[in-house]
């Protein structure tokens, strides 16, 4: 149990259940495939989950975070790190916006690295490593740059370049070195790992699984994803997200104190 | 550490010199060639930088493709300050501190409530620096584009376990970094006002901003 939840007033302790839900297939709302090298955006709602999996262990899936109500304040890399004071995002953490609140949470993953520090791969910089294949040529098996399939999302939503922030890099790993030398680690991924995000705001996502800009793999060979939304409800409050850190624990509040009316 | 390079260039030559006070926002143009640089005069200030191009403000200093064009985390001196378009904004020419942090973005009171404690929400920050920078008359700034920034002076070490630590400032008082612009930009800083935290010894002090001609 939070100690901070105890000093709330009744009514803001008594938006927050007791305890987490646990995945249950009873519990799922939808389910969509995202091929490698496809994007993706929709609204998840509070108190949804969404459940990334690497069907075939060679996945990247870069994800960026927008309050759906107000999309000025979105996902935000350096502030997720400081708070939680990682450089990777696993179980247990969670994603904030600038404005110091969870946008999502990260309730449960078999994966154990996510990379939020390299960023998304851009049509110029893909071209130069994979060479080109349109679409006139290749179909729908054209090449996909992440950054250009986030702009193409966002753009849907009326947002533009200037709403990019740093996207967070699901089932990838990068280790940095004393001097700070990134090496991408393709051994990472297994097929079948799964990340559920449970939105603690109403969040419009954008996705694009595109390949990751350090993947040294000289072949454009994106892996496919499958995404599956579930009735979870918010965090509980005895959740390990809500508990990792007194950190979490005020940023639950934060979020918290936004929905209470 | 990054190599360590002084610079040849002379301040009385300097086109502009100005003193930023800590906790203060500075924002000044500057052009393709010219260089600027900036001086930790009392040691440890965290300096929390963004930059823009002149002519278009949807371009913007991007850590991500700063970290993806240079394959490493840290800032020093050959290191290409890269935009979101991909493009080198400037180049780091000259340094005597040997690193500086691009992934400690920038404070904000919201995340001071979730990093100190909800109470400290009052106290002055990086962001609301930036803030109202932008929003002074005739700014084409936006929140939204205010995205990642550089923290010249200030080192945050990620560790091979992928930790996140806030060491020790490896500045001193008098130390310094110079860049050359790549193409016309807009230096946007705020001199961080940080009190909670050892970046700057808990004690912001000023820095001072140097232009010069391309020579």
């Amino acid at each position: 149990m939070s100690e901070l939840l105890a000093t709330l007033p009744p009514l803001a302790r008594a938006a927050v259940p007791a305890h987490s839900t646990r995945f249950d297939a009873a519990l799922v709302l939808w389910e969509e495939d995202l091929p490698g090298g496809c994007h993706w955006s929709g609204v998840l709602r509070r108190g949804s989950t969404l459940r990334l999996v690497d069907v075939e262990g060679r996945a990247n899936v870069s994800a960026l975070f927008h309050n759906h109500e107000r999309p000025a304040e979105r996902y935000n890399m350096p502030d997720t790190l400081k708070a939680q004071h990682t450089a990777h995002l696993a179980a247990g953490c969670v994603c904030y916006s600038d404005m110091g609140r969870v946008l999502c949470s990260i309730a449960e993953d078999t994966c154990g690295w996510h990379d939020p520090l390299c960023g998304s791969l851009d049509a110029a910089t893909m071209q130069s490593k994979y060479g080109s294949a349109d679409y006139q040529t290749h179909r729908n098996a054209m090449h996909r740059a992440g950054r250009e399939g986030l702009l193409v999302e966002l753009a849907k939503w009326g947002l533009g370049r200037g709403d990019m922030a740093t996207p967070l890099n699901l089932f990838s790993k990068a280790v940095a070195d004393a001097e700070g030398r990134l090496r991408f680690e393709a051994g990472h991924r297994r097929a079948g790992q799964h990340v559920d995000l449970r939105f603690e705001m109403d969040v419009l996502v954008a996705l694009s699984a595109a390949p990751h800009p350090l993947d040294p793999s000289p072949r454009y060979a994106p892996g496919p994803v499958k995404l599956l939304a579930w009735h979870s409800g918010t965090a509980g409050a005895d959740d390990p997200c809500r508990l990792r850190c007194p950190e979490n624990e005020r940023g639950f509040v934060n979020t918290e104190r936004y929905f209470l009316r | 550490m990054n190599l360590l390079k002084t610079s040849a260039l002379d301040p009385a030559q300097a086109t502009l010199d100005q003193v930023v006070r800590a906790g203060d926002p500075w924002m000044q143009r500057v052009s393709r060639g010219q260089v600027l640089r900036i001086v930790d005069l009392e040691g440890n200030q965290a300096v929390d930088t963004v930059f823009f191009n002149a002519d278009d403000p949807d371009e913007q200093y991007s850590l991500t493709h700063t970290i993806q064009a240079q394959g490493a985390l840290y800032l020093g001196v050959g290191s290409r300050l890269m935009s979101n378009e991909g493009r080198a904004m400037l180049t780091i020419v000259a340094d005597t501190c040997g690193r500086h942090d691009t992934l400690g973005g920038a404070c904000s009171c919201e995340s001071n409530t979730v990093r100190y404690g909800l109470e400290k929400r009052p106290m002055h920050s990086c962001r609301d620096s930036f803030m109202a920078a932008i929003t002074a008359e005739g700014s084409p700034l936006h929140k939204r584009r205010v995205a990642s920034n550089i923290n010249f002076f200030m080192n945050v070490p990620v560790t091979p376990e992928g930790g996140l630590t806030f060491a020790d400032g490896i500045s001193a008082p008098g130390k310094y970094v110079e860049m050359r612009a790549e193409m016309d930009v807009v230096v946007l800083i705020s001199n961080c006002p940080q009190l909670n935290n050892p970046c700057n010894a808990y004690n912001p002090t000023p820095v001072r901003c140097l232009v010069w001609n391309a020579p």
